[in-house]
């Protein structure tokens, strides 16, 4: 008994020793929850709120593009998408697999999947395929119970419904690249598009609209239990234009027609202005671009195609296209002749064919000569001898200020991106480009519209607007009303002034223009409107691509129609309609086209019938073309 | 002296129910009723699956306890072996017919109840081990030569759970027998000896460890390592028992737990929903509550006028004590995630029989504190 008493007071002392070691551990445990519960509590909180609360951006629809009737250029469409959830499927190759049996899935597809099934959470979503028919979304909706792991996904894309008719106004959207982002998280949203080129680029502020958000409560794999706080974003506004949907289908269409025994469609540019406020009725560059194409991702082959393509599709030739404006530039050679009084309608000069600058001879396009002409005539039947005689009297500086005047040489600003400013040169130019003084034979040059002198289709149409409207200063533009709120020229556009041009010189240059179209031996007498009261003015411009040589010369000037497609003269055709009422203004310029009275002077007329025919003032009583303002957007 | 030592222990039923200590009862009801309150909160406010099962295994556990209780210290003590090599047995029978749960061979199915022979082990060893050292007297206690055969037993049970592999339960099995050793009266230099062998092993025993045990420690050492993987769970039991503050975020609020944030918040990690929920006045308080059955534990065994009650009574208190640390330890990332549940409150049945039946043992060694029993289990010797 007395050996187990020895026993049970060892054990009694160990006890106290066991009991007390548990004890401190016990007392670790409570010092450990103080330490995380409370001294560090502030910052657990945190992270267990970051855990719970999950910030969602809510993407704004995009507004819409609309004509001057409010039809719709541009819109949403609904598109599907077929995403693959890992976690929900035991195996994604075999869901993948199934899915190709509905939908056709390239390797390269297959491995991109696979490969960011690897590197993301399995409970994200995987885009397999993007822009999927109702029918292939519905069939796999049908076969979803085969196919576990697979979502569709609702989304919208841009729609075009006029495609390469519209595309280099309405430009294209796509995804956000890195120099775009500006903080704005919408931009950092997976599949948001801004715009990339024309209008969807310009307005893209305006289009965009402003995104919402919801908080919502996620459990651990990130699946939405319930919403917290929803804050709506502002939807995207629409953008109406001024430009006529149907006379625009037209306009494009009609450049785009293959020209003689060329079957492609021609290499050009079309603009056609309401010469009153400015407002862009039509404007299209040809060839053009599918921009859906762009929303649905472009093939790589598809993308070579466009940018080597010898006619530049992708390039908007009406905003950004520079062409020596040859004979169309008269009209500003002549009134700054008139305006300095240098000439009056009697003045003559006599065409031999050609004239004598030093040794230098400066040949008219006639190569007989036109005899004695005065500003009428020269104009009529476009004399280079006149025009080579009024420049060298009138001077580079008089002829390059008129030619600002009427909007040439600078950017036009109108909205949208990309647009050029054409060059109108001066002394100081010269000497600062080429080093060496200016020469007067350029001057001469300039008389005819060659030489150095570039502009755009946008700027002849300009001119010929402000030739047409007695002066004033009208801007283009395509958003209706001006430069939108949102837009990037938040200023209001301004009343166009008067360029302080004398009525009585406008209207021997429109007299001139409309004997070009509609007098026997005018340049584009063929091009005439026969339509009474539909009637044009206009004139026409042939541009020399390249230099025709002494021995050529000598030899007999070759016929256009026997040089290489890019050696041919560029056609231009500058014109305005009615000429009892002037009220649009157009530009046509077909690069290589041959000859501005036979190629590009019908273009021309097609398409001003054709706006004339749609005119809303038209039909109203006869009065004028101002009586009926309900459509015009200077108010 | 009194009546207890006229009749040495000998008593009738009835007078076996008076001697229940009820005031254990009713602590040992406190944290199984707390255990209902959690489940029935992890299940978002829903009796079921959980609160209910586990408020009717307490109920069929304090059945076990009361049994156990009832039946004679010597009983127990005469069949320590037997029931020693039959939990070895069923710890053998895992390795062939056992399956797979939770990715580890340990249960054993018997048809109608699956067992885990590891967690009925941790009682057996503690019985066999009591009895051993009981036959054994003080002064051969310092014969190196008498720790040979307790040692196979640990080694044997041991080697077995670790196989499986379970090292948790391989690691309580030793801790747990080596608090019988030490309370047996082990010499300290013994147990100086074999911590410095266990360091100088660390090496060896890292080489033996499988990728996921290592995977643990790696991961305890520095929980960023893979903060979506083995990292994830005592990453987000912090942030939950953080969240939790002073006061705790109220019952059913906490936001970890019921968004799923916190893994196996109904088993293993029940003790960071509650600390999330009740802060750390709720948890210290749960571990006073635990602290206090300790102490009555120790009690008892102290109380004991026999080796083999107190030893067993001690040996059983620890493993309490062992469950109760190391999953506490373990949530808030004092030590790596093994698989161990919270006593009383953690949602599982074997962990519960097992507790309730070393609790009815230790109620035994209570009713029958006087009893004297001879070094080879007579209880006539004076």
């Amino acid at each position: 008994m007395h050996r187990d008493n020895d026993r049970a007071r060892m054990f009694s002392r160990r006890a106290v020793l066991l009991g007390g070691g548990q004890a401190a551990l016990l007392a670790t445990l409570v010092g450990r929850m103080y330490y995380l519960q409370v001294i560090e509590a502030d910052r657990y909180a945190t992270l267990a709120e970051e855990n719970r609360i999950s910030l969602r951006l809510l993407p704004p629809p995009r507004g819409r593009v609309l004509d001057r009737h409010g039809r719709v250029l541009a819109e949403n469409r609904e598109n599907y998408r077929v995403l693959v959830v890992a976690e929900q499927t035991r195996d994604p190759n075999a869901t993948l697999d199934g899915l190709a049996t509905i939908i056709p899935i390239s390797d390269h597809e297959r491995q991109r999947v696979l490969r960011e099934i690897s590197r993301k959470r399995s409970f994200v979503p995987i885009t397999v395929k993007e822009n999927l028919s109702w029918e292939d979304m519905a069939r796999i909706e049908v076969n979803a119970p085969d196919l576990p792991g697979v979502v569709i996904d609702e989304g919208q894309t841009r729609f075009y419904p006029y495609g390469p008719d519209l595309a280099h106004l309405l430009g294209y959207v796509a995804a956000v690249s890195e120099a775009e982002q500006t903080g704005d998280a919408l931009l950092q949203l997976p599949g948001f598009r801004v715009g990339k080129a024309g209008l969807e680029k310009v307005y893209d502020l305006t289009l965009r609209g402003s995104g919402g958000t919801s908080q919502v409560e996620v459990n651990a794999v990130g699946r939405v239990i319930q919403e917290v706080e929803r804050k709506e974003g502002q939807p995207g506004a629409d953008v109406p234009l001024t430009v006529d949907l149907e006379l625009q289908r037209f306009a494009a269409g009609r450049l785009a027609s293959p020209i003689g025994d060329d079957p492609l469609p021609p290499s050009g540019a079309t603009v056609v202005l309401d010469i009153h406020s400015g407002a862009v009725m039509a404007m299209a560059s040809s060839p053009s671009f599918d921009p859906n194409a762009f929303n649905q991702g472009l093939s790589n082959e598809d993308w070579r195609a466009l940018i080597s393509n010898p006619r530049a599709p992708l390039a908007d030739k009406a905003i950004a296209g520079q062409y020596a404006p040859g004979s169309t530039f008269k009209m500003a050679v002549a009134l700054a002749a008139l305006e300095k009084g240098i000439v009056n309608s009697e003045s003559e000069v006599w065409c031999g064919g050609h004239t004598r600058l030093g040794n230098a001879r400066f040949h008219c396009w006639k190569r007989g000569g036109h005899g004695h002409v005065n500003l009428h005539e020269a104009i009529k039947q476009s004399c280079d001898v006149y025009f080579y005689d009024l420049a060298r009297r009138t001077g580079i500086d008089r002829i390059g200020a008129m030619a600002l005047r009427l909007g040439l040489g600078r950017q036009l600003d109108i909205d949208l991106p990309g647009e050029r400013g054409g060059l109108i040169p001066t002394r100081e130019w010269k000497l600062a480009t080429a080093g060496t003084p200016w020469q007067i034979g350029e001057t001469l040059i300039a008389g005819i519209g060659q030489g150095f002198l570039l502009a755009t289709p946008l700027q002849l149409a300009v001119m010929t607007a402000r030739l047409a409207n007695g002066g004033i200063a009208v801007r283009p533009h395509l958003a209706r009303g001006g430069p939108l709120q949102s837009g990037p020229n938040q200023m209001p556009r301004p009343e166009p002034e008067s360029l302080g041009l004398v009525p009585a010189h406008l209207r021997m240059i429109r007299d001139a223009m409309t004997a070009v179209v509609n007098h026997r031996r005018g340049t584009a007498y063929q091009a005439r409107i026969k339509d009474e009261g539909l009637r044009m003015a206009g004139k026409t411009g042939t541009v020399q691509v390249r230099r025709i040589t002494k021995a050529e010369r000598e030899a007999g000037v070759r016929k256009n129609e026997d040089l290489p497609w890019k050696d041919r003269d560029h056609a231009l055709f500058v014109a305005f309609a009615p000429v009892e009422a002037p009220r649009y203004a157009a530009s046509v310029v077909i690069e290589h086209g041959g000859s501005g009275s036979r190629t590009a002077a019908p273009i021309a007329r097609d398409i001003l019938r054709e706006t004339l025919i749609r005119d809303p003032a038209r039909g109203a009583p006869v009065a004028g073309s101002l009586a009926n303002g309900g459509e015009d957007d200077r108010g | 002296m009194s009546r207890d030592l006229a009749h040495k222990g000998r008593f009738s039923l009835g007078e076996k129910i008076l001697h229940i200590n009820w005031f254990l009862v009713l602590l040992l009801s406190l944290p199984a009723a707390v255990g209902v309150g959690m489940l029935f909160s992890a299940a978002n406010g829903d009796m079921q699956p959980w609160a209910l099962r586990h408020a009717m295994r307490f109920a069929v556990g304090l059945g076990v306890m009361f049994m156990v209780a009832m039946v004679d210290i010597r009983l127990w003590m005469r069949y320590a072996y037997v029931f020693f090599a039959a939990a070895l047995l069923m710890l053998a029978a895992v390795e062939i017919i056992g399956f797979v749960g939770m990715g580890a061979q340990r249960w054993i199915n018997l048809g109608f109840i699956s067992l885990q022979p590891s967690e009925i082990m941790k009682i057996a060893l503690v019985l066999a081990l009591a009895r051993y050292f009981h036959s054994i007297s003080m002064e051969d206690i310092g014969r190196p030569t008498i720790l040979i055969p307790p040692l196979v037993m640990v080694a044997m049970p041991a080697l077995l759970v670790l196989r499986q592999p379970d090292l948790g339960t391989a690691l309580m099995l030793i801790a747990t027998s080596g608090v019988v050793f030490f309370m047996a009266g082990v010499r300290a230099w013994v147990f100086l000896g074999t911590a410095t062998a266990a360091l100088a092993s660390l090496p060896v025993a890292w080489e033996v460890l499988h990728d996921y045990q290592r995977d643990r420690v790696l991961t305890f050492l520095d929980p960023s390592r893979d903060p979506l993987g083995a990292g994830y769970h005592i990453t987000q039991s912090k942030i939950a028992l953080g969240a939790g503050g002073l006061t705790g975020k109220g019952f059913m609020q906490g936001s970890q737990s019921h968004l799923n944030f916190l893994p196996e918040k109904q088993t293993d990690f029940i003790f960071t929903m509650l600390a999330e929920e009740f802060g750390m006045l709720g948890g210290v308080a749960l571990i006073g509550l635990y602290t206090l059955i300790l102490a009555f534990g120790f009690a008892i065994a102290v109380r004991s006028r026999n080796q083999f009650g107190r030893l067993a009574a001690i040996g059983i208190t620890s493993t309490f004590f062992l469950y109760v640390f190391i999953n506490i330890a373990m949530v808030m990332g004092l030590i790596p995630v093994v698989g161990v549940p919270l006593p009383l409150i953690s949602y599982g049945g074997t962990a519960m029989l097992t507790l309730m039946f070393g609790f009815g043992l230790i109620m035994s060694v209570y009713i029958h504190r006087d009893a004297v029993i001879g070094p080879r289990g007579s209880s006539s010797e004076l």
